[in-house]
């Protein structure tokens, strides 16, 4: 809602950010991974995309849309707010809530294919299942996700990465994408933040 | 940092944005077969009220327990109150049992401003005598975005026991805030003391300013504040400040008609008006979870309250 639109402030030197992924890149790997959720899925039948705000929605939906294009196929996409189920909540000023829009057909045995940027702890995505079992009872749930960066504190993977980038604790992966930043780009840049403010924390 | 809400005054305008926008959001959560998020777990929340009331003390209990907190309802009745305990022990004996909030409504005006005081939590007024109801004025505001798709520049006329109305003061303040025109229709006698100061136009004549009102909301005269007559008779209310079926053709197209609750059918409102379809009363008791809902979340989920009044 109030958040969903704006942009994620490049914190730090934005020019020791160093980009891993320009603008074509991106495009490529999208186009990679709608193949590969098409091939995984047997044709993208029962799928739903859900995209974990702010950037997964917009990945979703990038993902629907070369799914159409391939293949002619409306792939239902919604978005997934977990601000309510976050193991972080005490931790920081109560958060404005994003949208959660579920397709009209809702979830029930579909097949839930989360969005998101970028895959770090494995905390959002831990959020996002327990929100989704609140919505109702998928088939299956997999994962979608632009980068890797390793680190996780949780027993999970993600079935669809569109680049692993090895990180340090200490690095900031920003995940820039048009809709949302004017322009598409995957920054790798020097931590300037603890731990638990880090960019694109996941 | 300890923070409360005991006064629509309390927020600024990005408070008062954040709550409607938290709460367009919980709204979703009530239309779902799991009717319930894990946010406030392990919190404590009392519903402390020392006057009778169903619909707001519900409606803070289902809110809490929507986000999985702990909830004590504490009327006075029935209780150590009636044994002579004053409500500062009453308040402390309950913050000894470790509640993170209490939600207050109290019929003395500044009873929940005292409690904040003295309790280590955040406090909510539910209502405190004819002093505020900060929720039922964010609910009011929430309904009022709803149907009407926004509150800024609105025309909100609110007619009828303005002097003994929480509902009435809390709306005024918040609708101020947000950037909405009130008009206060009343009889001079159930109009408070120092009403020219409030940012709000008086008028006596309900049907000069109904074509001009995008909403109208209407309060029941409380019988029960008053010791001595302040109107001729309750038809002679009625036919001056009731609004009735041909007083509703007077509305422009879109307007609603609003009413806080608990209605008095035939004197405040005619039934046909109350039952119709510009009437957002049921609305308003739904929509005042999703709000109570915000104001806890905001309040209790993080590490310090995202709203209020600080202490």
């Amino acid at each position: 809602m109030t958040a969903a639109h704006r942009p994620r402030p490049v914190t730090g030197d934005p020019a020791a950010a160093r980009p891993v992924l320009q603008g074509p890149d991106i495009t490529r790997v999208v186009d990679r991974m709608a193949h590969e959720l098409l091939e995984k899925t047997g044709g993208g039948g029962d799928v739903v995309l859900l995209g974990i705000p702010t950037r997964g929605i917009t990945l979703a939906r990038r993902l629907a849309a070369r799914i159409a294009a391939f293949e002619g196929l409306t792939v239902p996409t919604g978005s997934l707010d977990i601000t309510l189920y976050r193991d972080d909540l005490r931790l920081k000023s109560p958060r404005a809530l994003e949208a959660t829009d579920v397709p009209a057909d809702g979830i029930d045995g579909k097949l839930i294919v989360l969005v998101d940027d970028v895959l770090f702890s494995g905390r959002s995505v831990r959020a996002a299942l327990d929100a989704l079992a609140d919505l109702g009872r998928p088939r299956a749930v997999q994962l979608a996700v632009l980068v890797d960066r390793g680190h996780r504190e949780l027993p999970i993977r993600a079935d669809y990465v569109g680049k692993n980038i090895p990180t340090s604790l200490r690095e900031t992966v920003h995940v820039m994408l048009t809709e949302d930043d004017g322009r598409d780009a995957v920054l790798l840049g020097p931590a300037d933040l603890g731990r638990l403010d880090k960019a694109g924390q996941a | 940092m300890k923070r409360h809400l005991l006064s629509a005054a309390d927020l600024t305008l990005e408070d008062a944005t954040l709550v409607l926008d938290t709460a367009e959001e919980l709204e979703k959560v009530s239309e779902r077969t799991v009717k319930k998020l894990p946010t406030l777990r392990g919190r404590t929340v009392v519903n402390l009220f020392f006057e009778d009331s169903t619909r707001t003390k519900t409606s803070f209990e289902l809110a809490a327990k929507r986000l999985s907190a702990d909830v004590i309802n504490f009327s006075a009745k029935g209780s150590s109150v009636s044994k002579g305990e004053t409500l500062k022990d009453t308040a402390l004996t309950l913050e000894a049992m470790g509640s993170d909030a209490v939600v207050c409504r109290h019929s003395w005006s500044g009873a929940p401003a005292n409690l904040s005081r003295w309790i280590r939590g955040s406090v909510v007024n539910a209502g405190d005598g004819t002093h505020e109801h900060p929720t039922q004025a964010l609910l009011d505001a929430f309904t009022m975005r709803r149907r009407l798709g926004r509150i800024e520049g609105l025309k909100v006329t609110i007619v009828g026991d303005i002097l003994h109305s929480r509902v009435a003061r809390s709306n005024v303040l918040l609708l101020k805030t947000l950037g909405a025109d009130v008009t206060l229709v009343a009889p001079p006698t159930l109009l408070p003391v120092g009403v020219e100061v409030w940012p709000a136009q008086v008028s006596y004549d309900l049907d000069a300013v109904l074509p001009k009102s995008d909403v109208v909301m209407m309060l029941r005269v409380q019988r029960e504040r008053m010791g001595a007559a302040y109107f001729p008779s309750v038809r002679e209310y009625s036919r001056r400040y009731g609004l009735d079926v041909r007083r509703v053709t007077a509305l422009s197209d879109d307007a609603i008609v609003m009413h806080p609750g608990p209605m008095v059918r035939g004197m405040e409102i005619a039934p046909e008006v109350a039952d119709g379809v510009r009437s957002t009363i049921m609305e308003q008791v739904a929509n005042g979870v999703s709000v109570r809902m915000a104001v806890l979340y905001l309040l209790l989920g993080g590490s310090e309250p995202a709203i209020g009044s600080d202490s």
